[in-house]
């Protein structure tokens, strides 16, 4: 009952891109796809499991002054392996989200959870709030690529919805992912409030 | 607490390592796949190995692009010409693009690019779509480089996209001026000769 307290905490009420508003640069960066946005979120969902239980395990050995360093280089490792497996088993995923891969290891969403919740609590409830937050992540990703890409290019997960010629450019360029984030957040917020 | 940070650090170290062991070889595989698969796509059937029996050919501008030699039997059937541009709109633009031996376009493929998603991006499509002068695909080259209308040239340049165009037509331009400095008919024993070199 309270681990899925703690993974419906992460995926509604703190969810991290539309409620605490942390990680926007992968957020805008890797949404032009509905599927693009999914694969960053399950990428950054692995990551962070495994660096709330690495860190709520050896929370006891790490003293506080290194902290931090400490935490880095668990997260640093474990996006490496991500990126290395990418790169092996499917290198067309790899090759459109490209930077973003290495780039998770500065998203503040992993180290603010490592330093929120894995260095406070057991390992179990870590593992699920990694997984809560993760999957609120992977949702919020989805749902802004696949309105991107429905209005940019009128494909949802490449599949043709409607012609392309009704899509607006605009959607799948940077300035759209301001809006759309915009408007997203502005409806969980009127969802959240009722 | 040095002896904590250098304990976690040693671990890491060690598990990237290994995984780095465990996925070499399927990087390495998967690299080769997909040259193998978009070599195959912009040129006839052949029964050679192209990625053997690569070499480099140096463009009109000096620098040097690498050239697979599709072969049939003993018959050269075509060349596949790898290409870079650094002419792209935000950073480099890299092709493959096949010719047959009398150097008509047969097929090409984007293999990177980071051009605008929506505007630059659509030249994997645009060049080989049937719509005004758009499609380069059959055209022989010559002498005279393609260039876009705007340049006075005769190929559509990609709406909101001429830039990407001109890179991505100066891209086939540097891989036809390789492959024309080349002797195609005897490429056999030249490819031997330039492959041992390297």
């Amino acid at each position: 009952m309270n681990n899925l307290k703690v993974i419906l905490n992460g995926l509604i009420k703190e969810n991290p891109t539309f409620v605490l508003l942390l990680g926007m640069c992968p957020t805008l960066g890797t949404t032009s796809s509905a599927l693009n946005g999914m694969s960053m979120g399950l990428a950054t969902t692995f990551v962070l499991i495994c660096s709330n239980v690495a860190i709520s395990s050896l929370k006891n050995i790490i003293p506080d002054m290194v902290r931090i360093p400490a935490y880095i280089v668990v997260i640093a490792t474990f996006v490496t392996v991500v990126q290395m497996c990418m790169e092996a088993y499917v290198p067309a995923l790899y090759a459109s989200l490209g930077l973003f891969i290495p780039l998770i290891v500065v998203n503040c969403i992993v180290l603010g959870r490592a330093e929120a919740f894995a260095a406070k609590n057991k390992i179990i409830p870590s593992l699920f709030d990694g997984l809560g937050i993760g999957l609120g992540f992977t949702v919020a990703l989805t749902l802004l690529g696949a309105v991107r890409e429905l209005l940019g290019t009128g494909k949802l997960f490449s599949i043709g919805l409607i012609p392309e010629e009704y899509g607006s450019l605009i959607f799948v360029l940077a300035p759209g992912a301001f809006i759309v984030l915009g408007y997203l957040i502005a409806i969980v917020n009127k969802i959240r409030k009722v | 607490m040095f002896l904590s940070l250098t304990g976690i650090c040693l671990v890491s170290g060690g598990i990237l390592s290994g995984v780095n062991m465990l996925t070499a070889a399927p990087i390495e595989e998967a690299k080769a796949k997909t040259l193998e698969t978009a070599i195959r796509n912009v040129v006839p059937e052949f029964d050679n190995s192209p990625t053997k029996e690569v070499y480099m050919a140096a463009t009109s501008e000096g620098d040097s692009l690498k050239i697979y030699p599709a072969k049939k039997g003993d018959e050269m059937i075509g060349v596949a010409v790898e290409s870079i541009t650094k002419k792209g709109f935000s950073g480099e633009i890299k092709i493959i693009v096949g010719f047959d031996t009398d150097g008509k376009i047969l097929n090409y493929s984007v293999l990177q690019h980071a051009e605008t998603p929506g505007l630059g991006s659509k030249m994997q499509e645009w060049f080989r779509t049937d719509r005004n002068k758009q499609n380069i695909i059959g055209r022989t080259m010559s002498k005279e480089p393609l260039k876009v209308v705007k340049d006075g040239g005769d190929v559509d340049a990609i709406t909101a996209a001429t830039i990407s165009s001109r890179a991505f037509l100066d891209a086939i331009n540097r891989a036809y001026s390789a492959f024309s400095q080349t002797d195609v008919t005897s490429g056999a024993t030249a490819t031997n000769k330039e492959g041992g070199n390297k």
